[in-house]
C-alpha cells in the first residue's frame, strides 16, 4: 500500500516472530484508491512541513489481510511537533491526519489502561507515557517483541492473559469476618509490602523484555509471578493459602526459570521491583521446603 | 448466535460489579467489551468511594450531602439507595481483596472531600480506581464468567413496537475487532448496558479515548430516553495540556489553589468563603476559569494547584500517582512546585433513563454507571460518589436481571401523568436528515426493523410508529434482523470509496463542544453548537471507511463510535438550551439563577419520528422518611 510520498519502506528488522502472511487477499479498491490517497496524504505532508515543525516517526507496518502491507515494513510520517507530544499523540496524529489504517491499542492515554505499550526506539514503553522530545529522531515505533503481531502495532495478548490467569489471581482466604460491616483488618506494613505489586496494568512489557520467556512460552513470566506474590505475601490470606501459592509458582515454569537479568524491572512503566518480588518467592519456595526435609 | 441468560456490555466497574451478581443469583452471564476489562477508564478514577462506615457518620447525612451537591436535581429514590447500599458494597470489595488505604488500627482510610460532611471517602492511595477495576476483575476470573473482549457492541436488538414502553431487548449486536466478524448475542433474561461516560465529544476531557457515549446512543435510538443530559462535571483539576486528572484528593489532603497574584482565591475572592478549596467541584471550577477570565490567572490559561506543604512522605503515602501524572504528563515535580491545573470536562450526571433498579423502559434492557441516569447526581456530581454508583447499582441491575425480586422501583420511567412536553427554539432541525435508503451511514434505529419498512424509503432514524407490529417476532429472529441491519451499515462503511473520514468530523464536533458547551454558557453558543452539529450530521452521510481490511479495523469502530457521539452531543446541547436557568454545572450567562419553581424537573429526550422529542418529569424530592426542601448551596 502506497501511501504516502514521504513514506520509505524499509525491510523489516523487529526481532519479534510475526504471523505467517495469509493467502493473498486482493483488493481492487485498494489499487483504485492509491492515487487519490497519495495527493492527499502529499498535501497533507506539504502543509505540515510548511508551517511547523516536525518529527519523523518510523512506525512497523503488517496487515495479513492486505497485499501491499503482507510483507513487514516500516513507514515513515512526519507530524507537526509540540511541546509536551508524547509518542501516542504522534501515532494518533499520523493515524487521524495521514493514514486512517495505522493500527493501535490505546484508550486512557494517561498510563493507567496498559494497553499502549510499545517497542520504542529499541525498548519497551508506553506510548502515552513518553515524551517525544526525550528520544532521538526519527522515533522508532515497533510491536512489543515476542509476541505475534495481529497488525500493525497491534499483538495478540491471549498468552500473557492465560499467564496472569494461571497464578489463581484472585483474593482467598477462608476466614471470612464475622459481621457484613465487618472488614478484614491490614496492616499499614503488610499493605505496603504488596502496594507495588497491585499496580500491575498488564501491559506486558515486562514480558516482553524477558530473554527466558521469549524461549519458554510455558514461563509464567514477571508479571504474573509478581500477581502471585501480591497474593501470597498479604497477610489476610493466611498460611495454608501462602503454601499452596508458593507451589503454583515453583513448579517447573514457574520462580526457578527466572535467570535475575532485570531486564522486565527495567522497562516496568509502573516502577514495580519484579525482579525483587521473584527472588523473594525464590527464598520463600526454599524456606517453606526446608521445613518438610 | 451466542446465548447467554444476561448479556453485559462493557466491563468496567459497574459491569463487572453487575456481572458478578448476576452470577452470584445463578444466572449464565457473559461479559462482551470493546477493551480488555482491566483496560476499562474505571482505572483511571483515582478518589475514592464514599460510604458512611465510621461512628458520627450515617447513610443520612450521606444522602443529605448528595441531594445538596445534586442542587436538588437527585431523585431521593436513588440517592438514599446509594447511601444505604455502599457501605455493605464498599466492604464486600475490601473482602475481596482490594488494597485499600489503611489506618493503623487496620481498618480503611477515609479522607474529606468536596461538599462532604464528614470525611466519608474510602480510598486506595490516589489509584482508587485501578484497584476497583482489578479487583473485580479478578472474582469475574475466579467465577469463570465468560469474557468475549475486544467485542465492540454496535447496536441493540429490539422488537419493534410504536409504544417504546412495549419494546422488549433480546440482545445485541457485536463485532470481533480483531477478525471483524459481525454476530448476534442472544440474551434470555436481560441486556446491562454499562458502556461509561461520552467525553470524547470534548476535546480536553479526563476521559479515554473510548469513552464515546456508546451505550446512551445506542439505548436513544431504540426509544429509551437520555435523561438530563445538559449536565456535565468539568473537573477544576486537570492538567491543561493533556486533560489528565489530579484527584480532588489533593484538595482533600489539604491541596491549595492560587492565582497568578498568589492569592488563594476560593478564599479570598469569596468564592467559598467556608470551604474554600472544599467546596463542590462545579464551584470551583467556575472560579478557576472566572479568574483566568478576569486576568488573574496563569498563562491566561491556568491556575496553580500546590500541595508542596503537605511533605514529601504524606504525599508519598496518599497522592503518590499525583507525583508521577504531573512529572510524566506535565514535566512538573509536585513536590517542588505547584501543579499547574483548569478545569476539564470529566463527568456526565445524565445518561440512559433507569429506575433504582437499573431497569429501562424497554423491558429487558439495563443501564448502570456512568451511562445510565437513575438521577444519583442530579446537576453537579460530588466527588468519591461515582464509585459507589458503579458498586451499588450494578450489583442491583445484575441480581434484578437474573430474576431477583428486588421490590417495586419508585422511580418511574417513561411518561406518566406528570410528564410535560417541552420545546425549544432551535436554529436547525436537529436528528436525523431523510437520505435514501443506501445512505446507511446514519446508522438508523436500533429498533427491529422489518423487511418491508426498508423497503419504502424513510428517514434514518427509523420511525417505529409509522407502521404497526403485526406479528410479535421470535426473539432469535429479533436478533438476527439486527445482525443483518448491522451487517448492511458495515458493508455500506467498507465498500464506500470516497467521501470524509470520522476524524475530521469528529475533531470538528469536538472543537464546537469545548467552545460551545463548556462550564459557562451562552444561548448563541449552544444555537452555534447545534447548527456545528448539524452540519457534521450532514457531513457523516458521507462517512467512508478508508482501512480495506477486517483485521482490527479500528477505522471502522471509530467511524461506527462517531454517530453516538453527534447523537450524544446534541441532546446535551438540546438539553442546555432548554434549561435557562443556573443549576449545579450548567451555568447560563442569560439565566443566573436557580429557578426552582420551574426547573425542579429532569429534562428527557425521545428518538421519535427520527428527531429528539423534548420532555420533563418532576424531581422526586421525598426520600424513605423526610422530604428534601431545597436550599441555597453555600460552602
Amino acid at each position: 500500500m502506497s501511501t504516502q510520498t514521504s513514506q520509505e519502506t524499509e525491510e523489516a528488522e523487529v526481532e519479534s516472530g510475526q504471523a505467517e502472511p495469509h493467502s493473498p487477499h486482493q483488493d481492487r479498491r485498494m489499487q483504485e484508491r492509491a492515487s487519490k490517497e497519495e495527493r492527499r496524504q502529499r498535501l497533507n505532508d506539504e502543509r505540515t512541513r510548511e508551517s511547523e515543525e516536525t518529527v519523523e516517526i518510523k512506525v512497523f507496518r503488517y496487515d495479513p489481510e492486505v497485499e501491499a502491507k503482507q510483507e513487514p515494513r516500516f513507514d515513515t510520517f512526519h507530524v507537526p511537533f509540540e511541546k509536551g507530544m508524547t509518542v501516542l499523540d504522534a501515532v494518533m496524529y499520523a493515524r487521524d491526519h495521514h493514514d486512517s489504517s495505522l493500527t493501535f491499542r490505546h484508550s486512557c492515554r494517561q498510563a493507567i489502561c496498559g494497553s499502549d505499550a510499545f517497542f520504542i526506539n529499541g525498548r519497551q514503553r508506553l506510548g502515552c507515557q513518553t515524551q517525544i522530545a526525550e528520544l532521538d529522531t526519527p522515533v522508532r515505533i515497533e510491536p512489543l517483541p515476542h509476541q505475534e503481531v495481529v497488525k500493525d502495532l497491534v499483538v495478540d495478548m491471549d498468552s500473557f492473559y492465560e499467564q496472569m490467569e494461571a497464578v489463581e489471581p484472585y483474593f482467598q482466604t477462608e476466614e471470612k469476618p464475622d459481621g457484613e460491616l465487618e472488614e478484614q483488618r491490614q496492616s499499614r506494613e503488610n499493605r505496603e509490602k504488596i502496594k507495588m505489586g497491585t499496580r500491575c496494568i498488564w501491559c506486558a512489557s515486562c514480558m516482553s523484555s524477558c530473554n527466558i520467556a521469549a524461549g519458554d512460552d510455558s514461563y509464567l513470566g514477571p508479571a504474573a509471578i509478581s500477581m502471585a506474590y501480591r497474593f501470597a505475601m498479604d497477610e489476610r490470606e493466611g498460611d495454608e493459602m501462602k503454601d499452596h501459592r508458593l507451589r503454583l509458582i515453583e513448579q517447573e515454569h514457574g520462580v526457578w526459570r527466572c535467570q535475575t537479568q532485570f531486564s522486565c524491572t527495567n522497562v516496568c512503566p509502573k516502577d514495580i521491583p519484579l525482579t525483587e518480588h521473584i527472588q523473594e518467592l525464590k527464598r520463600e519456595a526454599v524456606k517453606k521446603n526446608l521445613k518438610f526435609w | 448466535m451466542y446465548e447467554h441468560d444476561v448479556l453485559v456490555v462493557g466491563a468496567g466497574g459497574a459491569g463487572l460489579r453487575a456481572a458478578i451478581a448476576a452470577h452470584e443469583e445463578g444466572a449464565d452471564v457473559a461479559l462482551v467489551t470493546k477493551l480488555h476489562p482491566v483496560r476499562s477508564h474505571t482505572g483511571a478514577a483515582e478518589g475514592g468511594i464514599n460510604a458512611a462506615l465510621r461512628e458520627g457518620d450515617s447513610w443520612q447525612d450521606h444522602a443529605y450531602d448528595t441531594m445538596k451537591g445534586s442542587d436538588y436535581l437527585g431523585d431521593a429514590p436513588a440517592i438514599e439507595t446509594l447511601c444505604q447500599d455502599s457501605p455493605q458494597e464498599t466492604i464486600q470489595l475490601e473482602n475481596w481483596g482490594m488494597p485499600f488505604s489503611r489506618e493503623e488500627d487496620g481498618r480503611m482510610s477515609q479522607r474529606p472531600f468536596g461538599g462532604l460532611s464528614f470525611p466519608r471517602t474510602t480510598y486506595a492511595g490516589a489509584e482508587t480506581g485501578h484497584h476497583l477495576l482489578h479487583t473485580l476483575y479478578q472474582q469475574v476470573v475466579k467465577r469463570g464468567i465468560e469474557v468475549y473482549d475486544e467485542w465492540y457492541v454496535s447496536r441493540l436488538a429490539v422488537t419493534e413496537d410504536p409504544d417504546p414502553e412495549k419494546r422488549q431487548c433480546h440482545g445485541v449486536v457485536g463485532y470481533d475487532v480483531q477478525t471483524g466478524e459481525v454476530a448476534g448475542f442472544r440474551a434470555r433474561d436481560g441486556v446491562i448496558l454499562a458502556t461509561g461516560g461520552p467525553g470524547q465529544v470534548y476535546d480536553h476531557t479526563t476521559n479515554a479515548v473510548s469513552n464515546t457515549g456508546d451505550g446512551p446512543a445506542m439505548a436513544y435510538r431504540a426509544g429509551v430516553p437520555m435523561e438530563d443530559m445538559e449536565f456535565i462535571q468539568f473537573h477544576p483539576t486537570t492538567l491543561p495540556s493533556t486533560g489528565v486528572l489530579i484527584s480532588e484528593g489533593v484538595r482533600g489532603e489539604g491541596g491549595i489553589l492560587y492565582n497568578e497574584k498568589g492569592e488563594r482565591f476560593m478564599f479570598e475572592h469569596g468564592y467559598a468563603s467556608n470551604s474554600g478549596e472544599l467546596a463542590s467541584r462545579d464551584v470551583v471550577a467556575r472560579a478557576e476559569l472566572t479568574e483566568v477570565n478576569e486576568g488573574r490567572g496563569i498563562n491566561d490559561e491556568y491556575v496553580h494547584l500546590d500541595m508542596r506543604h503537605l511533605g514529601e512522605e504524606r504525599i508519598i503515602d496518599r497522592l503518590e500517582n499525583i507525583l508521577h501524572l504531573a512529572g510524566d504528563f506535565e514535566g512538573v515535580d509536585g513536590l517542588v512546585e505547584p501543579m499547574p491545573v483548569k478545569p476539564g470536562q470529566h463527568y456526565a450526571m445524565g445518561g440512559i433513563e433507569t429506575d433504582e433498579n437499573g431497569e429501562t423502559l424497554v423491558s429487558g434492557l439495563y443501564a448502570v454507571g456512568e451511562c445510565a441516569c437513575a438521577s444519583v447526581h442530579g446537576a453537579n456530581r460530588l466527588g468519591g460518589n461515582a464509585l459507589p454508583e458503579l458498586i451499588v447499582f450494578g450489583a442491583r441491575a445484575g441480581r434484578h436481571a437474573a430474576g431477583t425480586d428486588l421490590g417495586e422501583a419508585i422511580i418511574e420511567t417513561g411518561r406518566t401523568e406528570d410528564t410535560e412536553i417541552g420545546e425549544v427554539d432551535t436554529p436547525v432541525a436537529p436528528g436525523a436528515i431523510h437520505a435514501d435508503d443506501e445512505a446507511v451511514a446514519d446508522g438508523g434505529s436500533d429498533v427491529d426493523d422489518s423487511e418491508s419498512r426498508r423497503d419504502a424509503t424513510r428517514s434514518d432514524g427509523g420511525d417505529p410508529r409509522s407502521e404497526g407490529a403485526s406479528v410479535i417476532p421470535e426473539p432469535d429472529e429479533v436478533v438476527d434482523r439486527a445482525v443483518q441491519a448491522e451487517n448492511r451499515r458495515v458493508d455500506h462503511l467498507m465498500e464506500k470509496e470516497d467521501g470524509v473520514q470520522q476524524a475530521e468530523l469528529r475533531e470538528k464536533l469536538q472543537k464546537t463542544m469545548t467552545q460551545n458547551v463548556n462550564v459557562f454558557r451562552t444561548e448563541e453558543g449552544l444555537k452555534q453548537a447545534l447548527r456545528d452539529i448539524r452540519e457534521v450530521r450532514e457531513q457523516y452521510q458521507d462517512v467512508y471507511v478508508d482501512d480495506p481490511s477486517r483485521t482490527f479495523n479500528t477505522d471502522l469502530q471509530q467511524t461506527i463510535e462517531m454517530r453516538n457521539l453527534i447523537d450524544t452531543a446534541e441532546a446535551i446541547t438540546l438539553g442546555a438550551l432548554a434549561r435557562d436557568e443556573f443549576r449545579g454545572a450548567h451555568w447560563r450567562q442569560e439565566y443566573q439563577e436557580r429557578r426552582d419553581e420551574k426547573w425542579l424537573k429532569h429534562t428527557l429526550l425521545s428518538w421519535n419520528d427520527g428527531t429528539p422529542e423534548l420532555w420533563f418529569k418532576p424531581v422526586i424530592l421525598e426520600g424513605e422518611d423526610k422530604t428534601y426542601e431545597p436550599k441555597i448551596r453555600s460552602y
